[in-house]
Formats: C-alpha cells, sequence, structure tokens
C-alpha cells in the first residue's frame, strides 16, 4: 500500500498502462517534456519514449482525430485534454466518430480511447478552466464517462479505462489533485470493483446523497456535519457517469426515501435531473419527499472571486437536505 | 529522409501535371513519366474497364434511388479517372480513408455491390468490414477522416511498416479545421500519408472560389507538405501522382497532397438540385473532358479498343449492374432489435434496460387482438405489426 497524491496515483496508472501493453500511447499537450501542467504524466516520456509519450500541436480535433486513427489501427490511445473548457475543438471527433465508430462498422471497428480531462473549479482559475461538461458527453451514446472521487479509485478506474474496448471520458477532480490517499498498486484489477458501479461512500439511514468527483468529499463533510446534528446520510459516490449504477442509489432509496443529488455542473438537464427523473419513475412508491438537487447555477461559470458562490459546498448541501427532509430551508414558502 | 520543406512552389500559378489530353493524346510530364514507365496497354484497358464499370454502377445506383429502392446516391459521374486511377495506384496492405463518394474506390477494392447498397438503402451505416479490403467506412462529416488518414499513418510509422494511408477529401472539406489540423500533424510526425483531395468544383451549390482564394494544391506547402495539382479527368495522370506520393511516403519522405481537378457531372446527392446554381455551358465544357471518353481515343490509337472489345466491356458492366440491383432490392429489412447491437462492446446496464423494455413491448403484438394499442381497433396497431414482419 503506497501513500500517494490523487496525480500520482493516475501517473502510476498510466505507468502501470505503458508497461503492460505496448499498443497504449499517450497523446496531448504538454504532456511529455513538461509532464503535464498538473505534473500528471511526469516522467513518462523520459521513461517510455517520445514515440509512447506523444506531445502534439495544440489542436484538440487533432488529438481525438489522430487517436482514432491510431484506434483503428489497433493502438490504445490515452488523450489528455489539459482543461476542461478545452475539449469543445475536438467534441465534434468525440461525439461523431469516438463514440459511434463501433456501431457504424457494426462491431468491426473498435475505439478504446480513454480521454482524460481535468475538471471541475475552486482553483482559482480563469475562464475556461473550471468547467464541469461531463453532461455532453453522458448524453452521446457509445460513450462510457467516469469519474474518480479518490487516489485509490483514480488509480484503479484509470487502468480499467484503457482497459475498456469502449471509449471512456476520464474526468479528472482537478482540485482534489493534491489529496492523498493509500492506494494498492498490485491490487489484482479483476477483483476490483467494476468500472461501472457505484459504491457507498459513507452508511447512513435519513437520506441518499449522490456526488462524484470532487463533489464526494464535500458530500463526506456535510454527512460529517449533518451526523453532529442528529441526521445520518448515505453517502453514494456515483463514480459511473454513464452507465449510471442505479442498484446501490435505489437500494438506498429504498431505505431513506429521500434523495439529494449534488454536482457542480449547471442544474438544467445536468445528471441530477436524470437521476432525479429515473429515481422518481423506479423508486416513487419509496419516496416520501421529492428529489433534491443542488447544482452549480445555470450561469457561465463565474470569475474565481465568485467561484464559491456558484459551487455547492457544505451549508448549499445541507440546505438541500434540509429541502429533502422538509425542514425549514432556503426555499420554505417559494415551493412553486 | 527527404526534406520536406522545399522551396514550394507559387501557389498562384500551379501546374497541373498531365499525360493524356482532353482528346486523347499521350504527352510527357518530366515528374510523372517514371511512375507509369510500366502501365503497359493491358494496364490501361484495365483502368478504362473499371472507369466504364463504375459509371455503370453509378447509372444504376441513381435509378435504384428514383425507383424508391434506394433513399439516397451520391453520383460519382465524371469523376471516374480520380476514384479509379487513385484506388488502383495503392498497395492492398495501404488503407483508405474514403468519403461517402468514393464507392468506386470502395468496389475496386473489392467491396460487395450490397455492402455499398446498404448504407444507401438505410439498411446501416456500413457495409463492408474495413478490415478485410483495408478502406474505412464512408465519413459522412466533412473532413473529419484526414485525422483518421493522418493517425493510422502514425500508428504505421509507429509499426515499422511501409505502407502508407489516404485520406479523400473534396475541394469544400478544404475549408474545415480538421483538414488544416491534419496537414499540422502530419507534417509535425512526418506520417506517411496521401491527402488526395478531389476538386469537383462544386460542394452541393458552393463553388471553388468560396473555399480557397488560391488552387487546393497551393495550400498545403505553407504547411510543409509536398503537393501537386494534376487532371483528376486522367486516369494515368492520376495513377502516376498517388504512386508519386506512395513513394515518397514509404520512403520516409513524410505526407503528401494532391489536388486532382476534376468536375462533378451529377447532382451533390440524387436530393439536390444542380439546376439552381450552375449553368449548361460549365456541364458542356466539362463534358468535352471526359475521363472515359479520352482513354477511349487513346486505346484505339493503340488497336487496344475495336467495337468488340467494348461491347464485351460494356456487356461486363452490365452484368454488374444487373448485380448490383439483384443484391439491393433482396436486402433484408434489419431487425428491429438490431438498433441496440454494438453501441457498446461490454455491457451498457442503461441501455439493457431500454432494449429489454422495447423487446417486451414488440412482444405484446406478438398475435393479433394482443398486447398494447390492439384494444384501439385502429389501422396503428396492424401497422405496427407489418413493420415488424
Amino acid at each position: 500500500m503506497s501513500k500517494l497524491t490523487l496525480t500520482q496515483a493516475i501517473n502510476a496508472g498510466l505507468r502501470r498502462a505503458l508497461e503492460d501493453d505496448p499498443k497504449v500511447l499517450l497523446l496531448g499537450e504538454d504532456i511529455g517534456t513538461l509532464g503535464g501542467v498538473f505534473r500528471v504524466t511526469d516522467g513518462l516520456m523520459k521513461d517510455f519514449g517520445s514515440h509512447r509519450v506523444i506531445d502534439t500541436p495544440l489542436a484538440e480535433s487533432g488529438i481525438i482525430g489522430t487517436a482514432v486513427g491510431l484506434a483503428y489501427r489497433g493502438f490504445r490511445p490515452v488523450c489528455e485534454i489539459q482543461f476542461d473548457g478545452f475539449i469543445y475543438p475536438g467534441f465534434d471527433q468525440i461525439v461523431s466518430q469516438v463514440a459511434k465508430m463501433h456501431v457504424r462498422t457494426q462491431g468491426k471497428v473498435r475505439m478504446p480511447l480513454t480521454i482524460r480531462v481535468p475538471f471541475g473549479g475552486g482553483i482559482g482559475s480563469p475562464e475556461h478552466h473550471s468547467e464541469s461538461p461531463e453532461a455532453y458527453f453522458i448524453h452521446t451514446s457509445g460513450l462510457r464517462v467516469v469519474s474518480p472521487s479518490n487516489p485509490q479509485d483514480a488509480y484503479t478506474m484509470l487502468r480499467q479505462a484503457i482497459a475498456c474496448d469502449d471509449p471512456v471520458l476520464y474526468f479528472e477532480p482537478k482540485r482534489r489533485y493534491h489529496a492523498k490517499g493509500d492506494v494498492d498498486l498490485d491490487a489484482d484489477l479483476a477483483a476490483a470493483p467494476a468500472l461501472d458501479s457505484a459504491r457507498v461512500a459513507a452508511a447512513g439511514a435519513d437520506v441518499t446523497l449522490v456526488a462524484y468527483g470532487a463533489m464526494l468529499k464535500t458530500a463526506l463533510d456535510a454527512a460529517s456535519a449533518a451526523a453532529a446534528e442528529g441526521t445520518s446520510i448515505d453517502v453514494i459516490d456515483l463514480r459511473s457517469l454513464s452507465p449510471i449504477d442505479y442498484g446501490p442509489l435505489m437500494e438506498s432509496v429504498r431505505r431513506t426515501g429521500r434523495l439529494v443529488i449534488a454536482h457542480e455542473a449547471s442544474q438544467t438537464l445536468g445528471l441530477g435531473a436524470e437521476i432525479a427523473a429515473t429515481i422518481t419513475e423506479r423508486c416513487f412508491n419509496y419516496l416520501e419527499a421529492a428529489p433534491v438537487r443542488v447544482t452549480g447555477f445555470d450561469v457561465p461559470y463565474p470569475p474565481s472571486k465568485l467561484e464559491k458562490h456558484h459551487l455547492p459546498d457544505l451549508d448549499r448541501i445541507l440546505d438541500g437536505v434540509d429541502r429533502a427532509l422538509g425542514r425549514p430551508n432556503s426555499q420554505t414558502g417559494m415551493e412553486d | 529522409m527527404s526534406d520536406p520543406r522545399q522551396e514550394p512552389e507559387d501557389p498562384r500559378s500551379m501546374h497541373m501535371h498531365q499525360l493524356i489530353t482532353a482528346d486523347g493524346q499521350r504527352v510527357q510530364d518530366e515528374l510523372l513519366d517514371e511512375f507509369v514507365a510500366d502501365v503497359d496497354d493491358e494496364t490501361l484497358l484495365g483502368l478504362f474497364r473499371d472507369m466504364v464499370e463504375v459509371r455503370r454502377i453509378d447509372v444504376e445506383a441513381t435509378a435504384l434511388q428514383r425507383q424508391g429502392q434506394l433513399a439516397l446516391w451520391p453520383p460519382m459521374l465524371g469523376q471516374e479517372a480520380s476514384q479509379v486511377g487513385s484506388v488502383r495506384a495503392l498497395e492492398p496492405d495501404d488503407f483508405i480513408f474514403p468519403t461517402y463518394r468514393e464507392n468506386g474506390v470502395a468496389y475496386c477494392r473489392g467491396a460487395h455491390l450490397s455492402e455499398v447498397m446498404g448504407v444507401w438503402r438505410g439498411n446501416s451505416n456500413t457495409g463492408w468490414d474495413p478490415y478485410e479490403i483495408n478502406v474505412a467506412t464512408p465519413q459522412i462529416i466533412i473532413g473529419a477522416q484526414t485525422l483518421h488518414a493522418t493517425g493510422y499513418a502514425m500508428g504505421l510509422s509507429l509499426d515499422g511498416k511501409e505502407s502508407v494511408a489516404i485520406g479523400y477529401l473534396g475541394d469544400g472539406a478544404t475549408s474545415q479545421g480538421d483538414v488544416h489540423e491534419s496537414m499540422v500533424f502530419a507534417a509535425s510526425f512526418q506520417a506517411p500519408v496521401i491527402f488526395f483531395c478531389q476538386n469537383n468544383h462544386w460542394a452541393i451549390s458552393e463553388p471553388v472560389g468560396l473555399q480557397s482564394a488560391v488552387p487546393l494544391a497551393g495550400r498545403a506547402p505553407g504547411y510543409g507538405i509536398p503537393s501537386l495539382q494534376v487532371d483528376g479527368n486522367d486516369v494515368l495522370a492520376v495513377l502516376a501522382a498517388v504512386r508519386w506520393a506512395a513513394a515518397r511516403a514509404r520512403s520516409g519522405g513524410g505526407p503528401s497532397f494532391i489536388e486532382a481537378v476534376t468536375y462533378r457531372m451529377g447532382a451533390h446527392t440524387t436530393a439536390d438540385d444542380p439546376t439552381r446554381y450552375r449553368g449548361v455551358t460549365e456541364l458542356e465544357e466539362w463534358g468535352a473532358k471526359d475521363p472515359i471518353a479520352r482513354l477511349r481515343v487513346l486505346l484505339q490509337s493503340r488497336g487496344m479498343l475495336d467495337v468488340g472489345a467494348e461491347a464485351e466491356i460494356a456487356a461486363g458492366a452490365d452484368a454488374v449492374a444487373a448485380e448490383l440491383r439483384q443484391s439491393c432490392i433482396s436486402l433484408p429489412d434489419p431487425e428491429p432489435m438490431t438498433i441496440f447491437d454494438n453501441v457498446y462492446v461490454d455491457r451498457h446496464a442503461v441501455l439493457e434496460r431500454q432494449r429489454d423494455h422495447y423487446e417486451r413491448y414488440l412482444a405484446g403484438f406478438s398475435s393479433a387482438g394482443q398486447g398494447p394499442g390492439a384494444g384501439n381497433g385502429s389501422t396503428d396497431a396492424g401497422t405496427r405489426e407489418g413493420s415488424r414482419s
């Protein structure tokens, strides 16, 4: 067991994938000599060579599009998009090519790409560096979308994503990059929880709280604070955003009867909407209250001095928990 | 490795390479002659046969669309030399990334006609297995495939292969960012890729002058990619130009760009009406540069194509057309549940749940008078019943 930061865990996962499979290649901007702007790929070009850890021209469509060609040739490319807000120039290649190639070719051509995307805010960056674009990709069939919340999951899920024969968008919780945790580098992948599985992060009985990525830490903090006040929250780490593993969610909601979903991304048609709708459809008779969303607002990501108002924090999550429990809250008296 | 950053040709005055003139005369070309020194009259006759068959396929497919058997068809009329000359210049291991219009290329590579027709009939999004004939599936997003060709070529280099990748594109595609990014990547990594651009003068209704202020081949040198402009209605010159580019790529010379100057004699697709945006004068002008007619003259002058030989080739093309028609109209409608197939390689629980629900829904119609909708007494249920048979 090693104590690693989340970036070190991803680095270890990339290293292991490069060692295990000669078809694995890394493509991205500044990932080689520099080791990535977050140093996630630090040392990999030196150890594996510039033919496997490839600094690319500054063109996201080019990165994804050439990775499609490399996958056609049998390679297993791992692309880095430097920041969440830079993925849009590559959007067409992801949505029209990566996601559809396998179905288009009736299963003949596989696209085992992993697209790594540091995402989310809270790091005081300028515009385009703090976004949560996951819903665009969750909405796109043919893609898998995952987001780890801790170093062990970051390591294991990355290795699973690279080994997966489907394309995987791997959203890295960048404000948790320096969080440390125990990582078992030699854990058997086959024995690890499946890539598309959710996980109960903290057991509780009164309310189900769903989060993923960096928001998981905030959710756990909220659960601790609530516990001190006598409210027991079941926290679910979603891990896989597409497909969503509804099993643990439904099991939890059937016990608690109350559901809160928290994410940084904007509210309208975000993941919270999908989960609320599905749980309402499938667990209607168990619900004691309407599902509650605690999310970023439907605004472009604000300047960093204002981001604390946009990002759901512990108090906003607890306000949502109060709504789910029918206690006085910020929306009391304005239910319509 | 040769230096690709040679002195670029002035983009405003590209020289168009040609080996067979519009009136069927074989002319010399300093650059291209050596690449077709081995092409004898029999080979020329083979190229003629290919072009006649490709044109016959085009005529038949257009008719099938008009008869309601195809949903859509993108005609190749006028571009036979560009398609046949380019594909016949390649080795079997070379990998082709076509657009939706390269159905003549796919045919020459061995795609079965039913596989070509399935796409345009609406049965499937692709027909052939790309790895069986080394041709990727038709690409509809303009220019996207040039990045795939470049990435594939990067992979060829990594694998130490001498093969090349070729990305087909049209004049309209040269305005797409993906094409420019392709050239940047190809030049930076010296990828063994050929950008084969058929300038057919029209991107649906937009003339090539709207896409570029200079000849299309004039752009590539700015990326450090050698380019040449070739008469795209001259099958021998196209063959030579692609061999030139392939030889460069195989010897470590990196990417090349070819502008094959041709003309789309038909509509963009069968849904298009070109009379709304271009006149007959232009059509007559290009009709006089027909790729098949000029090779006919050359072959006749060499005694290779008497009336009997031409009749035999025409009969062969008719047989191809008959097979195309038969294989098209006998394609079975796809099964409803196949819409869920191959979306993912591994199981996807959410999609599986949707599939299971739809399967149960359809099963409700399995016998008359039962299942959802049966109580309506409407023809709707009957229609659904029929659609599942």
